[in-house]
């Protein structure tokens, strides 16, 4: 069951990573992952530290959003108003 | 057989100065415009004589004010660039217009190219203004406050298809191909329903089914019938209803599909009827829908989900095509057109590397989470206006990009090399060349002619009614034979 729920959160996060091509492939099929590996205590450690990573890596995006992100959010999206175009 | 599809975009941008409580959109468009380092020296004027935008497809002229610049205006205004492109200001809004290109892989290239001249053009023009202020431009379609701006497709179709039909069989279509090119938007507008968090930026504006209208009571089909192109052959269907996508997935399905359709439906492949009643609200209530699972009355009776019926123009496509030899550009399309599909239907938030609104909605509902907001929050409120920033260290799809966490269609040569110049094969060729050689003495340009000045002689336009002529594999050893304007003009005349 853990095993699974580490897949669900796969999916949801591992989609920023730079490296993530074979687990996206894998998580789009995670039932059946889940239980080939299951028994797996090595592919349990792997998978594992795959969420570590992609949780770090999760976290240093939503970092580096707030690095770049406009200051005075409020203001400045009050402010952005436009023309009707076409 | 269908025509071959010569296609195009028109993407409009929205523009604000930092630190300016009395910005003031047009002079500053004007400002970006000219400060883009193209062709400098050329004084090209915008000619609005070719131009019919009053023209109504249904066979009708409507009544109204053709809007005509005065020359210095005009120039002012216009920048025909040495790729074939068009750089303007179009009301309050820079624009950028790619020139003819005749598949997806191209359109995407020329459109990305405008993006990365609109980020130079910014950054020249900021240089200009006082210190503190800076241009933004942002790549979307709505300020959030009941305000849009459009990026407009053009298709080159045959005028013998009855224009009913394309309406008739477009209208579906373009009803549910949101699902795969929306680039999606926190909360709605134009006095749509409430929402957290929608598709399309633009669905909540459309207000009826037909009409001419661009800028008021906007429809799902324009019936602007300016083809910029020999009339009595050819219409170009301008398509407004669509967002402007970031990611280069969502424009490579929304105009590759798009060309298949209409192929099809010229050819008379498109036999069904995929009607669905009341489109006008449908189109919201698709956007309003990220989970893709909301089904809609159809004409014929039974209700559909917005995937399904893509799947029945899929199975359509599919029929038309398996007798026929398919363009590679076109079964690549294809194939990501039906995968893409599959994954809708599944779970949409699979498509999070590849899909504009998805994309986007994995990143608001991360960072909420872990900021613990909530979809009023003002600061995600910015995050969905900096996803469309089109400063490479400021934008958030660009930051995504960067990151690698974005499916890429084209490289950035090829983006890099469609700045510079212009596709060789239709006749934008001939006009980005002309610009190249003889800026000096080109005076006026549209899409269908260019216009030189022989100084004492009189103006002399070269009509081009021909997209797919003024190719490089029709005039480039015309123009190598013709190191002055007057010995080609001389050649295109006698």
């Amino acid at each position: 069951m853990r095993i699974t729920k580490q897949h669900a959160d796969d999916a949801l996060i591992g989609v920023w990573s730079a490296a993530d091509q074979t687990h996206k492939k894998r998580s789009s099929d995670s039932g059946n992952g889940a239980e080939d590996t299951a028994g797996d205590a090595g592919g349990q450690k792997k998978i594992a530290k795959r969420g570590e990573e992609l949780k770090d890596e999760m976290d240093s995006l939503i970092d580096e959003i707030d690095e770049v992100l406009e200051e005075n959010a409020e203001e400045f999206v009050k402010n952005y108003v436009q023309r009707g175009g076409e | 057989m269908p025509l071959p599809k010569v296609i195009g975009s028109e993407v409009e941008y929205g523009i604000t100065v930092q630190n300016d409580r009395d910005f003031d959109p047009i002079s500053n468009c004007v400002l970006l415009v000219n400060a883009y380092e193209d062709n400098q020296e050329a004084q090209i004027l915008w000619d609005y004589d070719q131009e019919s935008p009053l023209a109504d497809a249904r066979g009708f002229d409507v009544e109204g004010e053709k809007y005509t610049p005065n020359q210095q205006e005009n120039i002012a205004r216009n920048k025909t660039l040495k790729n074939g492109a068009r750089f303007y200001v179009d009301h309050a809004h820079p624009e950028y217009s790619t020139p003819e290109v005749t598949n997806v892989l191209d359109l995407l290239a020329y459109e990305r190219a405008g993006e990365r001249s609109l980020e130079k053009a910014r950054r020249a023009a900021s240089g200009l203004l006082p210190s503190g202020n800076s241009i933004l431009v942002y790549k979307n379609n709505s300020d959030r406050k009941g305000n849009s701006y459009g990026n407009h497709e053009n298709y080159l179709i045959d005028r013998r298809t009855p224009f009913k039909v394309v309406v008739e069989h477009m209208t579906p279509f373009l009803v549910t191909r949101q699902i795969f090119c929306g680039s999606g938007k926190v909360g709605s507008e134009n006095r749509a329903s409430p929402c957290d968090y929608q598709i399309s930026q633009r669905s909540d504006f459309f207000e009826t089914e037909v009409a001419l209208d661009t800028m008021v009571k906007r429809p799902i089909i324009n019936t602007r019938d300016e083809p910029h192109a020999e009339r009595e052959k050819y219409r170009r269907l301008h398509l407004i209803v669509g967002d402007s996508n970031l990611c280069e997935v969502s424009t490579y399905l929304r105009v590759g599909v798009t060309s298949i359709v209409l192929g099809m439906i010229e050819d008379g492949a498109f036999t069904k009827n995929l009607s669905i009643t009341d489109p006008v609200r449908v189109i919201k209530e698709v956007s309003h829908d990220p989970s893709c699972t909301r089904e809609y009355r159809m004409e014929r009776g039974g209700r559909m989900t917005a995937v399904q019926v893509q799947q029945e123009i899929l199975e359509l496509a599919s029929r038309y095509f398996s007798s026929r030899e398919v363009d590679p550009i076109v079964k690549d399309v294809l194939v990501r057109w039906e995968a893409t599909l599959e994954k809708l239907a599944e779970d949409p938030m699979q498509l999070d590397r590849e899909v504009d609104w998805v994309i986007k909605r994995r990143l608001i509902t991360e960072y909420i989470s872990k900021r613990g907001l909530d979809w009023k929050h003002p600061q995600v409120q910015m995050l969905d206006l900096q996803y469309h920033d089109i400063r490479p260290h400021k934008g958030l799809y660009f930051l995504l990009e960067r990151r690698g966490a974005i499916e890429r269609i084209i490289d950035d040569d090829m983006i890099e090399r469609a700045i510079v110049g212009p596709p060789t094969d239709t006749r934008a060729y001939f006009r980005g060349e002309c610009i190249r050689r003889y800026s000096d003495s080109v005076f006026g340009v549209n899409w269908d002619s260019i216009s030189f000045n022989l100084g004492e002689e009189p103006i002399k336009r070269i009509l081009m009614n021909e997209p797919l002529k003024g190719t490089k594999a029709h005039v480039e050893e015309l123009l190598d034979a013709c190191p002055t304007v007057e010995e080609l003009v001389r050649n295109l005349t006698s």
